[in-house]
């Protein structure tokens, strides 16, 4: 008896370090502290769950912890920051994998002998996890580049996605009627791993950040169904933490691609379809500049606000950022950095990579905060952005990402783009602000650019 | 004398209140976060999520069947990647993320005071 209010008590301690640890995250100082409170919390769930009476083997238990720690050391501290979007992806995927086996678990033990209320909850679990597995996996892949970035679309896949969402509800349904069905069980399991699938491989990977947030949400409700499966509140507490937080941060990034979760699940954005009322860059040029007189802009600019996208993640060059700006700060000049809300690949993707290039973070301007600096910033220096700085979010009604919320970096007096070439984004839409007679080119890998931006500013 | 399906709806009911609060004071919680840290956000959530190693460590240990065995070994070894890779990662993060050392006053949350070409700090802060 002692020994159960023991464990209740550890699970209780645990939720309440887990929100306090979210809680944490509110304000950046104090953050990492928060976040070592949420582990004890991990850790006092973990011990108060070894202590249960049901546990009689530990021998399983050790190995399992071993051999996850081993695994999992390296991708929290060794995957690069460039990579933590995969390594994200990749964590949602353990996550989900351990809830559904869980599920599985409880079901082959019943013999699927279980009531309608525990089916229900068991059905969750599974389906959610197996599709965040599944989801992840393709989303890891995408980002890794193992699978095509580009959206892949075919003729028909909505009604199929459609079929197979309908065909796993109907199974679910008929399971929570008449629970005792085994292979109907593990169809629907079959067929929700399937629908992870179908489900990321026509998204691209300009909308990576909504999917992310949105597997981070499935991954956090897999994990309270287990607890409405196996009646423990701290699983509940922490799934619906996580559900809700990822549920936010995907409506976040859809409101700051100007776009329903329908839309990006099912638009698959840049198909050709999409494109073709959108203007076209016939008869438009460029204007290129050499990387001495683009560093003579900078150099004498008073206020330059950088534009970083994900070209720069993909370039690995937030550490050349910084010293340009740092060049740039020495003879006078002031860099502040507008950090679009879906810019990169994942929620806060530019912060991260900045903040590792030790680019203090009260330099960090949000979308609504730095808008209206444009207007009399000098020079606005783009770095691998495209769609987040497309004028024809703001005047081309045929254009895919009309109404899109965009940084004014076409408000600045002069715009220098850093590019690698005349590619059109990953949206794969024509962005009129490389056209603009403000605008000049830099092309050239991103790292390469800013390397020689550096050198030539030093010389000025 | 209630009924057992009974308890176990008022059972499932109170599951379902702790539910829809927890879920009620993430949400709460979250709109506060600044899009600074979205990214640490979205990997402290995950390795919380992680907390499904409880139901894993059931499993591999209660030695009910040999599948379930197997099936719980596989969970906690999963759960602990997820776990174990999660905070670390997410404690990289948020160890990176710096303010000016000299002048914490300056709020990024001020556009009004912003007008001011001369900014917050016209030094230029020449060590890292």
């Amino acid at each position: 008896m002692a020994r159960t209010v023991f464990i209740e008590a550890t699970y209780l301690a645990a939720s309440i370090l887990f929100i306090l640890g979210m809680r944490s995250l509110t304000r950046t100082e104090g953050a990492r502290r928060g976040m070592q409170m949420a582990m004890v919390g991990m850790l006092l769930a973990v011990v108060g769950t070894l202590i249960n009476h049901s546990i009689v083997d530990y021998r399983w238990i050790m190995a399992g912890l071993a051999v996850g720690t081993v695994l999992g050391y390296p991708l929290g501290a060794r995957v690069p920051m460039t990579s933590i979007p995969q390594a994200i992806a990749a964590s949602h995927m353990f996550g989900a994998i351990a809830a559904t086996l869980v599920g599985v678990a409880e079901y082959y033990n019943a013999g699927g002998n279980v009531g309608s209320g525990t089916m229900t909850a068991l059905g969750f679990e599974t389906l959610l996890g197996s599709l965040t597995i599944t989801g992840s996996f393709m989303a890891f892949g995408k980002l890794q580049g193992i699978v095509m970035d580009r959206p892949l679309t075919f003729r028909g896949q909505n009604a199929l996605n459609l079929m197979l969402f309908a065909a796993t509800i109907g199974i679910f349904g008929y399971l929570i009627v008449t629970p005792a069905h085994p292979a109907l069980f593990y169809a629907m399991v079959g067929l929700a791993l399937l629908i992870g699938v179908s489900m990321v491989l026509p998204i691209g990977g300009a909308d990576m950040p909504v999917v992310i947030s949105l597997l981070n949400s499935y991954a956090g409700l897999a994990s309270a169904a287990t607890g409405f499966a196996i009646g423990n509140n701290v699983l509940i507490i922490a799934g619906a933490l996580d559900g809700a937080s990822g549920f936010l941060l995907s409506i976040l990034m859809s409101k700051a691609m100007n776009r329903s979760f329908a839309n990006v699940l099912f638009g698959a954005f840049g198909t050709p379809a999409a494109g073709a009322g959108a203007k076209t860059a016939t008869g438009l040029t460029v204007h290129p500049i050499s990387a001495e007189d683009a560093a003579m802009r900078l150099a004498y600019a008073s206020e330059v606000i950088i534009v970083p996208g994900y070209g720069m993640a993909v370039a690995q060059s937030q550490h050349q950022v910084r010293e340009l700006a740092e060049q740039i700060e020495k003879r006078g000049g002031t860099v502040k950095y507008a950090i679009h809300p879906v810019a990169g690949r994942m929620p806060g993707h530019m912060n991260v990579l900045l903040a590792e290039a030790n680019v203090p973070y009260d330099r960090l301007y949000d979308m609504d905060e730095i808008n209206a600096e444009f207007d009399h910033a000098d020079v606005a220096l783009v770095i691998g952005a495209n769609d987040v700085v497309n004028p024809a979010a703001r005047n081309d009604r045929s254009s895919p990402i009309y109404g899109m919320p965009i940084l004014n970096a076409d408000h600045a007096k002069s715009i220098i783009v850093l590019k690698r070439g005349m590619s059109p984004g990953f949206a794969g839409i024509e962005n009129e602000l490389f056209y603009d007679q403000k605008t000049s080119m830099l092309f050239g890998d991103a790292k390469a650019s800013l390397t020689k931006l550096v050198a030539e500013v030093k010389n000025v | 004398m209630p009924s057992p399906n009974l308890v176990q709806l008022s059972i499932t009911m109170t599951e379902l209140s702790v539910f829809v609060l927890a879920g009620f004071l993430g949400y709460q919680i979250v709109t506060k976060v600044p899009p600074l840290v979205h990214t640490p956000l979205l990997s402290a959530t995950n390795a919380i999520c992680g907390i499904s190693i409880v139901g894993a460590l059931v499993e591999a240990g209660a030695h009910q069947t040999t599948v379930s065995t197997i099936l719980g070994f596989a969970a906690v070894t999963a759960a602990t990647i997820n776990i174990v890779g999660g905070f670390l990662m997410t404690d990289r993060m948020l160890k990176m993320f710096k303010s000016r050392p000299k002048t914490p006053t300056a709020a990024p949350s001020a556009p009004a005071g912003q007008t001011n070409p001369a900014g917050p700090s016209g030094r230029a802060p020449g060590e890292n």
